[in-house]
């Protein structure tokens, strides 16, 4: 059986690690909701994703090399440029978190997340049936 | 896993509104106090946010939610009222008010409490995110 398992699950277990970073860095703009001068930071999920199904592929053909422990890496695995976001009303404080924009896009983001681990149940579910043959 | 972070966050956000939460409860508590002198007078406490930083590496900066690096008094100017019949009172006769806002307080409560709210309920969706990812292939 020629079945690579990285490729079989790729686009959604890459999807559920984009979708956990972007949820771990909603819930600091939401810890920092009162932070002066703090700016609301976000990912694009769709270049974030892009680039990292390359790098993936990119990664099983050439892994970067580093010779000593305390190198910089150029970009880690799932490193990912992250943006600001740009407020529709500012404050007086300079902090452009709006809490009720950053829950809905967490709820939505925490969906998506939830849609992504179905998909990939279907999958292992569809691949131990095909394992047993009953 | 990048959801464990998010615990760290939100307790960290939960800690800070807590230590808000207790300076507004002293500020309230001492609203109605008094003093023989400016100096003396109670002054209202607030405390300072910043983003706390867990780690910046490269082109990886790692955030873990806030924390509170100052508690620091108000500077708002403490009331004086003539009352030379008031054993508190100075030479001038001038006892002095602590310089609380109890409307601000109030303000600076619910604001505290819901963004408490909003840690509480991120903590709980990000922990059942993770129970779903661990029953994964069942």
């Amino acid at each position: 059986m020629l079945l690579n398992l990285d490729n079989y699950l790729n686009v959604h277990s890459t999807s559920v690690n984009l979708r956990a970073q972007r949820a771990t860095i909603l819930a600091n703009n939401l810890a920092n909701s009162d932070t002066p001068h703090f700016k609301s930071r976000d990912i694009s999920f769709k270049e974030s994703l892009v680039s990292a199904t390359n790098r993936v592929n990119q990664h099983s053909a050439s892994t970067q090399a580093s010779s000593h422990p305390a190198h910089i890496p150029i970009a880690g695995p799932h490193s990912t440029d992250l943006l600001y976001r740009v407020p529709t009303q500012v404050s007086l404080d300079g902090n452009t978190v709006q809490t009720d924009v950053e829950k809905s896009i967490f709820t939505e983001n925490s969906i998506r997340y939830e849609s992504s681990l179905k998909f990939l149940n279907g999958k292992i579910s569809g691949l131990i049936k095909a394992l047993r043959g009953e | 896993m990048s959801l464990f972070n998010i615990f760290n966050t939100t307790a960290n956000a939960m800690n800070a509104q807590n230590i808000r939460l207790n300076l507004v409860a002293s500020n309230i508590a001492n609203a109605s106090t008094i003093a023989g002198s400016k100096e003396d007078a109670y002054k209202a406490l607030n405390p300072v946010f910043t983003q706390a930083l867990q780690a910046a590496r490269g082109n990886t900066t790692q955030y873990m939610g806030v924390s509170i690096t100052d508690i620091v008094p108000s500077n708002a100017e403490n009331n004086a009222i003539y009352q030379p019949e008031n054993p508190m009172a100075d030479e001038a006769g001038y006892i002095y008010q602590s310089n609380v806002n109890p409307i601000d307080e109030m303000a600076n409560m619910i604001s505290a409490s819901r963004s408490y709210q909003t840690s509480v309920e991120v903590l709980n969706t990000s922990k059942d995110l993770m129970m779903r990812t661990l029953r994964l292939g069942e």
